[in-house]
C-alpha cells in the first residue's frame, strides 16, 4: 500500500496535474478569502461553501489516471501480479488522490491564522470545515476512483467524473424541481452539498459522516470488485 | 516447482487453454513455443495470478495460485509481453517503487545495484524510462522480474523488438538466470527457444501439443528420411538407376538448381540405408554426386507440422499419459483444403 500511496503521490508532481490541482484550488479558495475580508467578514465557512463545486469538478482529475492509465500502458500487470492484496493497491491510489486533494485544503490554515489576528475566530468550526471536504472529498473520489477502473482511457474517466460530479452539483435542483415526494426526499438525503453544507454551518449530524463514509467504502469495495472481475473475465 | 493439472480458461464461447498439463522441476529452463495467438501469454498470465482459471489447477512452489495468491507470487517474477513500465520514473525510482511493492527483505540499494549490473542498465538509471529505447525498457522489464530474486521467472516473448545483438545477449541472460532460477520463456521463435531452453512445450490452440527436449522432437518426428541427391547426369537414366537399387520407394526430380546438375528427392523404406548403394550405383555409372544429404527434420519443420495440425506426438509428461494428442477434425479438415 504504502509503495503504491508513494508512487502515485511523486507521479502527481512528476506530472502537472499535482501543481493544477493544487493551484486551482489555492486560486478559488483564495479569492473566496479576499471576498470575505473585503465584506469584513470573518468566517471562514465561506470560503468552504463557496469552493465545494470547485472541490467536486476537481476530484476527477484527480482521479481520472489512477487506474485507467495503469491497465493502459499495462502496468497493471506489475501490480496484480506482486504478492500483495488487490484491496491494499486500491487503497493505495485512494490515500494518494485524497493527500493531493487535502493539501490546498491544508494551505486554508494559514487564512484561518491571518483571520485570527484581526478577529475572534470559531477554530471548532474550522475542524468542521475541514472534517467536511475531507469526508466529501473522499467520497467523490472514491467514486471518481472506481470510474478509473471501468476504462482503459484517462480521457474518458475524466470526462464521465465530471459528469457525475456535475450530476451530484444539480441533485438539489431536482429534488425541487420534481413534485413528487419520494423522488425529492430521496435527492436530498443523497446530496452531497446539503449534507457538506451542514459541516459549514457548524451542525453537527453524525449521519452525514455515517453517509460519506458509507460512499467512500462502497466505492472502493466496487473498485475492487470490477478490478478483480476483469481478472474472471 | 510449477505444477499445472487440467488448466482450462474460458472467454465466452471462446477457449483460450484447453485442458493443460505439466510439472515444471526446479531449475529448469523451459521454452513455450507457438504461434501468435496460441494461448502462450494466457497460460503465462494464468500462471502469475493476473488472470484467473477457468477450471483445473495450478501450484507454484507448492501454493495455488487461486487459493493462495499472495505465497504463490512471492515466487514469480513476471515480465509480460508489454513490459509493465512507469514511463515517468527513473530506472531506479521504478526499481525502487516495485521493490517496495513486492516487499522484499534484502538490503535494498545493493540487492537493486546487482540487478543493474546482472542486466546491463546501470547507465541508464538515472534516466526516465521513457526516453529508454525499446531493448532498454526491455532490460528493465527483466530487471523488474528479477527483484525480490524469486525462484520462477517467467518471460513473455522476451527478446521481440530487440536488435540481433541484444537477442545474443538476451540469450546469455537467460542461460545466467537459468542457473540459479527455474525459467519459462515464450516465443514463436524456433531458434530462440532452442537456443536456450532444454525443454520445449509446443502450444497450438491453446492445447499442449507436443512437451519433450529439442533432441527428441527432432527425433521423433522425422521419422521420414527423405535423402536429397544433387547429380550431373541424364534424368530418365538416373532415375531408373536409382529406382533400381533395393529399397528405394520413389524417386523425385526436383528440377535444375545448380547449372547442369539436377536434384532428386528420395524416399526409401523406413528401415534401409541406401546411401552405400546410391554412391555406389552412381559412380558405377560416372555420374558425379554433388551433393547429398539426408533432411532431418528441423525444429522449424517440427513446429509447422505440429501446429499446422498434420503430426501428432506422443505427449510426455501429460495427464494423458501415453496417448496420443488428437487434433480436432476442423482444424485436419481445414488443413485438407489447403492442400488441394
Amino acid at each position: 500500500m504504502t509503495a503504491v500511496f508513494k508512487r502515485e503521490m511523486k507521479a502527481y508532481f512528476t506530472m502537472p496535474v499535482g501543481y493544477i490541482v493544487i493551484a486551482v484550488m489555492l486560486l478559488l479558495s483564495g479569492m473566496y478569502f479576499s471576498y470575505m475580508c473585503k465584506s469584513s467578514y470573518s468566517n471562514i465557512s465561506f470560503v468552504f461553501s463557496s469552493i465545494s463545486s470547485i472541490a467536486l469538478l476537481m476530484a476527477p482529475i484527480i482521479t481520472m489516471r489512477l487506474f485507467s492509465e495503469d491497465r493502459k500502458q499495462k502496468v497493471d500487470q506489475a501490480l496484480f501480479t506482486a504478492p500483495v492484496k488487490l484491496i491494499s493497491i486500491v487503497f493505495g491510489k485512494f490515500l494518494a488522490a485524497f493527500t493531493l486533494f487535502m493539501i490546498p485544503m491544508g494551505i486554508t490554515l494559514i487564512y484561518q491564522i491571518v483571520l485570527a489576528f484581526t478577529a475572534d475566530i470559531n477554530w471548532l468550526l474550522y475542524l468542521s470545515d475541514i472534517l467536511g471536504i475531507a469526508l466529501m472529498g473522499a467520497a467523490i473520489l472514491s467514486i471518481g476512483l472506481f470510474i478509473s477502473a471501468l476504462t482503459e482511457s484517462q480521457m474518458i474517466a475524466g470526462i464521465f467524473g465530471m459528469a457525475v460530479s456535475f450530476f451530484i452539483m444539480q441533485i438539489d435542483y431536482f429534488a425541487s424541481a420534481v413534485n413528487v415526494e419520494w423522488f425529492s426526499s430521496f435527492c436530498t438525503s443523497v446530496s452531497f452539498i446539503s449534507r457538506y453544507n451542514a459541516f459549514t454551518s457548524g451542525q453537527f449530524d453524525f449521519s452525514n459522516i455515517v453517509f460519506f463514509i458509507s460512499v467512500v467504502v462502497i466505492f472502493l469495495y466496487f473498485t475492487h470488485l470490477v478490478l478483480d472481475k476483469k481478472r474472471w473475465a | 516447482m510449477i505444477e499445472v493439472k487440467n488448466l482450462s480458461k474460458r472467454y465466452g464461447a471462446h477457449i483460450a487453454v484447453k485442458d493443460a498439463s505439466f510439472t515444471i522441476s526446479k531449475g529448469e529452463i523451459v521454452g513455450f513455443l507457438g504461434p501468435n495467438g496460441a494461448g502462450k501469454s494466457t497460460i503465462m498470465n494464468i500462471l502469475t495470478g493476473y488472470i484467473s482459471l477457468t477450471s483445473g489447477s495450478a501450484t507454484i512452489g507448492g501454493f495455488d495460485i487461486v487459493d493462495h495468491p499472495e505465497q504463490a507470487k512471492r515466487h514469480i517474477g513476471y515480465l509480460p509481453e508489454h513490459p509493465p513500465l512507469y514511463l515517468d520514473m527513473t530506472v531506479r525510482e521504478y526499481l525502487n517503487f516495485i521493490y517496495d511493492l513486492k516487499k522484499v527483505k534484502f538490503p535494498k540499494k545493493p540487492h537493486i545495484d546487482e540487478i543493474c549490473k546482472l542486466v546491463s542498465i546501470e547507465d541508464v538509471e538515472n534516466r526516465l524510462i521513457k526516453n529508454l529505447s525499446k531493448g532498454y525498457r526491455q532490460r528493465v522489464g527483466v530487471a523488474q522480474a528479477l527483484v525480490g530474486n524469486p525462484d520462477v521467472l517467467i518471460l513473455d516473448e522476451p527478446t521481440v523488438g530487440l536488435d540481433p545483438k541484444q537477442i545474443t545477449q538476451f540469450r546469455k541472460l537467460i542461460e545466467a538466470l537459468g542457473k540459479h532460477h527455474t525459467v519459462i520463456v515464450s516465443s514463436h521463435i524456433l531458434s530462440e527457444i532452442q537456443a536456450v531452453c532444454k525443454r520445449i512445450l509446443i502450444i497450438n490452440d491453446g492445447e499442449i501439443v507436443a512437451d519433450d527436449t529439442a533432441d527428441n522432437l527432432a527425433k521423433n518426428l522425422s521419422s521420414d528420411h527423405t535423402l536429397n541427391l544433387r547429380v550431373q547426369g541424364p534424368q530418365a537414366e538416373i532415375e531408373k538407376t536409382l529406382l533400381g537399387i533395393r529399397g528405394v520407394l520413389s524417386v523425385k526430380c526436383l528440377g535444375v538448381v545448380e547449372k547442369g546438375s539436377l536434384d532428386f528427392e528420395i524416399e526409401p523404406e523406413e528401415t534401409a540405408d541406401v546411401r552405400k548403394d546410391i554412391f555406389n550405383r552412381l559412380s558405377d555409372r560416372k555420374w558425379p554426386i554433388l551433393e547429398f544429404t539426408t533432411e532431418e527434420m528441423s525444429l522449424e519443420h517440427i513446429f509447422l507440422r505440429l501446429t499446422d495440425g498434420k503430426f501428432t506426438v506422443p505427449t510426455k509428461k501429460t495427464a494423458k499419459k501415453n496417448t496420443e494428442v488428437e487434433f480436432t477434425s476442423s482444424i485436419l479438415d481445414s488443413n485438407k483444403e489447403d492442400d488441394e
